[in-house]
């Protein structure tokens, strides 16, 4: 199994609908697992439910939610790349790709994992996966990490067909969860927010399965 | 206005970067948001003639259009632009319109005060 894996994101919980099973699970087999996150997700409109933050007070809050989202996960190596929410794609390509490339020669990952360009729905998700892939597809063929992508557009099968990873991870729904919970100021999944913190059937069922595609670069 | 000419528009935004510019920015889902849908939430805002620098500015998206003005302290945001003036030379102004056909949201740029 991969011994470096580095998530990329835009947003702070991103890593937890997707990918935190995934992680967790790298994390629990000893791998050194970063997570580079490019903003605070400052702009977002959750506030809490009921609201408990405000426009100045979310980045702290989403900060703190964050570490305590990578704590739940294994994730040891959290780099915040201090962009603004929301404006990823209008960024110069070669600020944000000299970031992230910095990272990525830091961290020397064998797996990274962000989203599939084109196919994530948010503008600043696209614009991640697109400076990701910049970054990666410049490397010499031989020295290129895997790149995992997660796509959720509607009709993205259609296109990219079925996903190639498929990854079961039950074990790991109490990480997952951990960190669903830990982003309080952005989501509220009934039974999994609130309960009893037992792992049902249903929430099994629901979240028990991470799905990537594989990027291919040529 | 006719619709948005992503080039004509990012040729514009070149041309009114490094400099002082008044900026007009609005967002309003009508006042009568309500009246007519009550789960709806009325809101509306707008700045008009702020003085604004930016170093940085990009039409992005495949229509309805976004743009984003990156600023020395801060950015400029908007979201859901359809349409764009064609005859102006000097100033650039950019509209979402709805459906309906109804203003949602403005971003304007000009060398003097609207």
């Amino acid at each position: 199994m991969e011994k470096r894996v580095l998530a990329v994101f835009p947003h702070p919980d991103d890593e937890s609908f997707g990918a935190s099973g995934t992680l967790a699970m790298y994390a629990a087999s000893g791998a050194e697992v970063a997570y580079a996150c490019l903003t605070l997700g400052q702009m977002g409109r959750n506030m809490g439910f009921p609201p408990f933050a405000n426009r100045e007070t979310l980045p702290e809050c989403r900060r703190k939610e964050l570490e305590a989202s990578c704590r739940a996960i294994g994730i040891r190596d959290l780099r915040l790349l201090g962009f603004m929410d929301k404006t990823i794609e209008f960024e110069d390509p070669e600020l944000l790709d000299a970031r992230i490339g910095a990272v990525v020669r830091d961290v020397q990952p064998e797996l990274v994992i962000t989203f599939y360009p084109g196919y994530a729905v948010h503008p600043d998700h696209d614009a991640c996966g697109a400076a990701v892939v910049r970054v990666i597809g410049r490397m010499p063929r031989g020295e290129r990490p895997a790149v995992h992508c997660i796509a959720f557009s509607h009709g993205c099968e259609r296109v990219l067909g079925n996903p190639d990873v498929l990854r079961d991870v039950r074990p790991y729904l109490k990480q997952k969860f951990a960190s669903i919970r830990a982003h309080r100021s952005q989501f509220y999944v009934p039974g999994v927010s609130d309960g009893d913190g037992r792992v049902t059937r249903e929430l099994e069922e629901r979240f028990g399965t991470e799905r990537f595609w594989t990027y291919r670069f040529d | 206005m006719i619709p948005i000419d992503a080039e004509a528009v990012q040729a514009m935004l070149d041309a009114l970067k490094d400099r002082d510019v008044y900026l007009h920015l609005e967002s309003t889902t009508g006042a009568y948001a309500a009246h007519y849908d009550s789960s709806r939430h009325p809101s509306s805002a707008f700045v008009r003639n702020a003085v604004i620098r930016y170093e940085r500015g990009v039409i992005s998206g495949t229509g309805p259009y976004r743009v984003g003005l990156k600023m020395a302290h801060g950015w400029v945001y908007c979201e859901g632009l359809t349409h764009y003036e064609e005859t102006e030379t000097e100033r650039l102004l950019l509209a979402g319109h709805n459906r309906e056909g109804k203003l949602a949201v403005a971003l304007q740029l000009s060398p003097t005060p609207f």
